[in-house]
């Protein structure tokens, strides 16, 4: 049962990366476990929860579905990789003002989804951001304020 | 967004207002540390044998095979444990015997559920680990599962503990062993006379499944025992104290050798105070000198944590034409999962709460089953019993062709009410909700469309004070670091650091609160029971009143006058007497603060409370739905929640309680349940199959927060999170029955439910 190494390398956040994967890790192991960026996050390691929610080569992926030899030559984009420096994007931002995440532990999930949302039709209904993100659950808040928050960050007036 | 805030909580600077939370950049940067995102020079990973079996004698364990394995350091059972004694230890939301804590963690000689731990391996991988938990080899004596409430009460039923007898409210026990754990009675008033009252009586039983609390983190542990015999721990935990004196009596050490750190934790609602894998983690490190990390995968998450209980109820309810409900007879038997301490009790002084009724009796039933240990789930044993009722409510307004609004305001209790549990009501807003709801836009709307309707339904949770801690600092340029023992899961950094910052009369931005370990702040109970706003905020509270105190005494030491003759105001001035020129002499905060440390050091402000009061929550809920007849899929179309917060300290987060708790309870009325097959196998280990709403799921949920500020709490604080998760379930119900003509006597009310009590009935 002795495990295989691999050399994997990929772009990650606009940084070249070069890792060893064992050829059983998926992705969101190598980031979490090799790599070190914990922002994503494990949540049911079957892809019905989307709390490991990455953007690989300008698709939405749950990074527990992809394996990280399946990575080399990728450009992935993490949580991690939102804000520029101390600058937080127009999402994470809505986000803090809307008061959009309890625990915060699906956060980062959404606000990768939702920022791919936003890049592919800057202006949802409440319909397409509610359809786009439920693949991503959350358990606090009910969705509420997740939604307003995408609203926000679209420029939406939010009541 | 209509916020019905009273004018007398306009009178603060901080309380009411929405400030961005301390710890929210973190959150959404990705940079805050959960549990599992913590790593140690020279960790190892771990993992858990499961039973496959609901209920078995274990005959062997061999073990040889995983240790043989390269890369695996460790292997343990529960004999590798010190023996638990039956004393009984505090375990956050109740009580447990410690060697049922150990048998829940790691079984001895039965396993009671499937997914009860067996073995735990460590290893230098966690691929490693996984290999190594399959070559262990486990000879299982396979047992008749007990899986229904009903059945496992009957005698002969087989039986999980040899040694457990019914425990009564007297403390006396039945001959016999038992399923039956204890049974517990509440009497008001004569029920027969209540009954012959009566023009009309009604009597419905239900069932409700098993249902998780669904948290998107998975539990994880991760302990290093040091050589000198000192144990960290760290994890995402409600309670830190609660682990930190679970697991030092399960390895028996000292509390003083155990320190645990408390991580970000990613949801709990109440499964997140009892300990699973943490004392695994510390035996597997005691037996390699290594740190060792163990996570669950979501499939033992539904396995083997939480979940709330099943039940059967009985409810028979009798009232007069004119509305007034005259007696209510209640059986409640609830599922305690494998051992003893379900909900029940709590379920039973819930179950008429609202209601100011002369006749009452409330029987609970605690019953061990196959099926995992439940733990607390937001207003524990309430959604349940408080479903019942309000379901048999809902019917006699119906039957008697009255406003189910009006008829609960005609019967609602109010101050001076006596529960029959024996609690005298004081300041509440039972009738301030009901009266919100029935002005609120949507009960005043109107609701066309085939198969759609409209339900309500009442809420009442108790919360809790206990103890809590808090110590804070003045820095020298005004800022007020603050240390807080109480998890943060939903915004209480904010809430608590509030409270100090009005108190000393600056802003939330300038309090800077952290939640540490448990040998950095004093005793703090669990995050939960709607508790932390309320006690945390209370020392809070106490820890600036003792700041202002220190620097009443010494601006007087500056000034040379006496400490009577200085005051410390609301609005953050310190003011002193007059100077030998007749001037005024006075200092901000800041400018206080500034001269501290030149004029004899710093100021620590600290206070540990310990409040046995609390601040009784009332919720009205209206719901919208449509019934698909041709699945039975029935949607939520409009959603208004009403709730007394008694104060709102930050009202965003008040009203994501709200609406996180609505989300929960439609999902426990629709979807969400416990499948077992008759071998007592769960089904749907997974979030596919255990299906929780997701954003498509719901709508906007409206909240209305009211504020009956409550009288024993410096700022008026109730406690918010536990109440709106128990409305949902009976007034969908109610809706459904509004829309279609069927009551419903389950939970969940899933597509299949629905179609059988409509359509299959129909053929």
């Amino acid at each position: 049962m002795a495990s295989e190494h691999i050399v994997v390398s990929c772009t990650i956040n606009g940084e070249q990366q070069v890792f060893l994967a064992n050829e059983r890790d998926s992705l969101l192991e190598a980031l979490r476990d090799r790599i070190g960026l914990t922002g994503a996050k494990e949540g049911c390691n079957n892809g019905n929860c989307g709390a490991c929610c990455v953007n690989m080569d300008g698709r939405i992926v749950n990074s527990c579905l992809v394996m990280a030899a399946e990575c080399e030559g990728s450009e992935i984009r993490t949580v991690e990789g939102l804000a520029s420096g101390d600058q937080l994007s127009p999402l994470q931002n809505a986000f803090l003002e809307q008061a959009a995440l309890q625990c915060g532990i699906c956060t980062p999930g959404f606000l990768v989804a939702a920022e791919a949302l936003l890049e592919q039709n800057p202006d949802p209904s409440e319909h397409e951001i509610r359809y786009w993100l439920a693949g991503n659950l959350c358990r606090c808040t009910g969705y509420d304020k997740i939604i307003k928050a995408v609203q926000q960050a679209a420029g939406q007036s939010v009541v | 967004m209509v916020t019905a805030q009273s004018p007398e909580t306009e009178k603060y600077n901080v309380i009411g207002t929405r400030p961005i939370r301390h710890d929210g950049v973190d959150k959404v940067t990705g940079a805050a540390q959960y549990g599992a995102d913590i790593s140690l020079p020279g960790m190892l990973a771990g993992r858990v044998l499961r039973s496959p079996h609901a209920h078995a004698r274990i005959v062997s364990i061999d073990t040889s095979k995983a240790e043989a394995l390269d890369g695996v350091l460790a292997v343990i059972t529960n004999a590798d444990f010190p023996r638990a004694s039956d004393e009984v230890i505090d375990t956050g939301e109740g009580t447990a015997q410690l060697n049922w804590v150990l048998d829940n963690v790691i079984a001895s000689d039965k396993v009671l559920y499937k997914g009860h731990a067996v073995a735990a391996v460590a290893a230098t991988d966690h691929h490693i680990a996984e290999d190594a938990i399959e070559l262990i080899e486990v000879e299982y004596d396979v047992l008749i599962p007990v899986l229904d409430v009903r059945d496992a009460m009957v005698d002969g039923s087989p039986l999980l503990h040899d040694s457990l007898h019914t425990g009564e409210m007297d403390g006396s026990k039945s001959d016999n062993p038992s399923n039956t754990a204890s049974h517990l009675q509440f009497t008001k008033g004569d029920l027969d006379a209540g009954f012959a009252d009566a023009d009309v009586v009604i009597e419905r039983e239900f069932e409700t499944s098993m249902a998780h609390q669904g948290y998107i983190e998975p539990h994880n542990g991760t302990a290093y025992y040091r050589a000198d015999g000192t144990l960290d721990v760290w994890t995402s935990t409600q309670g830190a104290f609660v682990v930190r004196d679970s697991v030092a009596p399960l390895l028996q050490l000292s509390p003083s050798q155990v320190k645990v750190t408390p991580m970000e934790i990613g949801g709990g609602f109440g499964g997140k105070i009892p300990v699973y894998l943490e004392p695994l983690a510390a035996l597997l490190s005691q037996k390699t000198g290594r740190p060792v990390k163990l996570t669950m995968n979501r499939e033992e998450v539904l396995l083997a944590t939480g979940p709330t209980s099943g039940t059967y109820m009985r409810v028979r309810m009798g009232a007069k034409r004119d509305g007034t409900i005259t007696a209510a007879d209640v059986h409640l038997a609830f599922e305690a999962g494998a051992y003893p301490g379900s909900p029940v009790g709590a379920g039973a002084m819930c179950a008429l709460a609202p209601y100011d009724i002369p006749n009452q009796r409330i029987d609970g039933y605690d019953v061990v089953v196959n099926k995992p240990k439940t733990a607390a789930y937001r207003a524990p044993g309430a959604p349940q019993s408080e479903f019942a009722t309000e379901s048999v409510l809902n019917e006699l307004a119906e039957e008697l062709g009255l406003d189910p609004l009006e008829m609960r305001l005609q019967n609602a209790c109010v101050e001076g009410a006596q529960r029959a549990d024996g609690f005298t009501y004081g300041v509440i807003g039972n009738v301030e909700c009901l009266q919100a709801a029935q002005d609120s836009p949507h009960w005043q709307s109107e609701l066309q469309g085939p198969n759609r309707g409209r339900g309500i339904a009442q809420g009442f949770w108790f919360n809790i004070g206990f103890e809590s801690s808090a110590y804070a600092q003045v820095n020298g340029d005004g800022t007020v670091p603050l240390v807080l023992g109480s998890t943060d899961i939903g915004g209480t950094r904010a809430s608590i650091a509030m409270q100090l910052a009005e108190t000393l009369g600056i802003s939330a931005e300038d309090v800077h609160p952290h939640v540490v370990d448990t040998n950095s702040v004093g005793y703090t109970q669990v995050t939960g029971g709607s508790r932390t706003t309320f006690a945390g905020g209370w020392a809070a509270y106490e820890t600036a009143m003792d700041i202002r105190r220190q620097m009443e005494e010494r601006a007087a030491q500056i000034w040379e006058c006496d400490t009577s003759d200085v005051s410390y105001g609301d609005d953050a001035i310190i003011r002193g007497p007059q100077d030998e020129d007749g001037n005024d002499q006075q200092f901000t905060f800041k400018e206080l603060a500034a001269q501290l440390v030149t004029s004899g050091g710093h100021i620590v402000g600290r206070a540990d409370v310990n409040k046995t009061s609390s601040g009784p929550a009332f919720a009205t809920h209206i719901v919208d739905v449509e019934v698909d007849p041709d699945t039975g899929k029935v949607d939520v179309l409009r959603y208004t929640a009403v709730q007394d917060a008694g104060t709102a300290i930050h009202p965003a987060y008040v009203e994501g309680q709200m609406q996180g708790g609505v989300s929960q309870g439609v999902g426990m009325a629709l979807n969400e349940e416990y499948y077992y097959d008759e071998s007592g196998d769960l089904k749907n280990a997974s979030l596919l199959d255990y299906r929780m709403p997701t954003a498509l799921d719901l709508p906007m949920i409206e909240p209305i927060i009211v504020e009956v500020p409550n009288p024993g709490h410096p700022y008026g604080v109730r406690g918010v999170g536990e109440v709106p998760i128990i409305p949902p379930a009976p007034a969908v119900r109610a809706a459904i029955a509004n829309a279609i003509g069927v009551h419903m006597t389950e939970l969940p009310m899933s597509p299949r439910a629905i179609l059988d009590a409509t359509v299959l009935e129909d053929e």
